[in-house]
């Protein structure tokens, strides 16, 4: 590890924390706009992993950067379709309780 | 250690708890709008992130697609679905709250092992071509990855059309039975909720 610079594990670290926080949100959240908040920081965690590993290991191509920008064209794609689910869904319960969404449980 | 890599590491240090703080802010806080808005202050963070890697036209792009598109409609989908309401209690809260917290720090403990323990192939830093990243993600999204450019059109018109029906009230100007004009006012407030029936 030289001290010259950031170190790569640093980000490495800051996006896993992301990650899991994302995940612990994603499965406690009661509230359906929250798990798609958490949905969209898990995204983000992953958009940093690419983005150091473009930048520390194929820093002449940074195939990373374009994959990244994959990704955040998928993730608004996501959030759209997601937040227009959420919509009717609260058309049809009037309410956005993860737990009353339980039509398909067995 | 000269003083532009202090700055960085000064830098990286505010960003980086900034986005952790934020996070465990926006899916702790009681209140959905503030977590919007933290929301919008860790995908700021995550851009200025992006900025000490050298990739600024990354950076923009999140600034410009996740903080002004994303969170714009995050907040307006909290403002058409925000009511009051008391949750039903769950039986066993407690333990799932234990299950989950213990699954995710296994995680991330497997996770902080496999960052620290691995010998990353790390690249020269001599060969980066730093600001003209740019320059490089067009020859890419035009030459070898031209198809996934393209496909990402089609998905991002899908997901608008998509969006449209699934979000699109079924409102019809006139009673199909009897032909009369319809009160478009009170069609929401008088239909019966579809899925209630089942409690």
């Amino acid at each position: 590890m030289n001290l010259e610079t950031i170190p790569l594990q640093a980000f490495l670290i800051v996006s896993s924390i992301l990650f899991c926080i994302g995940i612990w949100g994603l499965l406690n959240s009661r509230n359906a706009v929250r798990v798609l908040m958490s949905i969209e920081l898990m995204l983000n965690a992953v958009n940093i992993n690419l983005m150091a590993f473009s930048s520390y290991i194929d820093n002449n191509l940074i195939q990373g950067q374009v994959f990244a920008i994959f990704v955040i064209t998928v993730a608004a794609a996501e959030a759209a379709v997601g937040l227009a689910i959420l919509l009717s869904l609260y058309r049809n319960r009037v309410t956005v309780d993860m737990e009353s969404f339980n039509l398909l449980k067995w | 250690m000269s003083i532009a890599v202090t700055t960085q590491i000064i830098c990286f240090l505010v960003l980086s708890l900034v986005v952790i703080v934020g996070a465990l802010g926006v899916i702790l806080l009681e209140s959905i709008v503030y977590s919007a808005f933290l929301l919008g202050g860790v995908f700021m963070s995550v851009a200025g992130l992006y900025l000490l890697l050298n990739a600024s036209f990354v950076a923009a792009a999140q600034v410009l697609v996740y903080v002004g598109a994303v969170n714009v409609l995050i907040i307006f989908a909290i403002m058409l679905v925000n009511k009051k309401e008391d949750l039903k209690p769950i039986d066993n809260l407690k333990s799932r709250r234990i299950i989950s917290t213990s699954i995710c720090l296994t995680l991330l403990s497997l996770l902080i092992r496999v960052d620290l323990s691995n010998v990353w192939g790390l690249a020269d830093p001599n060969k980066s071509i730093g600001e003209e990243s740019t320059i490089r993600i067009g020859e890419h999204l035009f030459s070898d990855y031209l198809l996934p450019f393209e496909v990402a059109s089609v998905l991002l018109l899908m997901a608008m059309i998509g969006a449209i029906v699934l979000a699109r009230r079924d409102v019809m100007n006139e009673d199909i039975s009897t032909g009369l004009p319809v009160d478009q006012e009170l069609i929401e407030k008088s239909s019966e909720p579809l899925l209630m029936k089942k409690n």
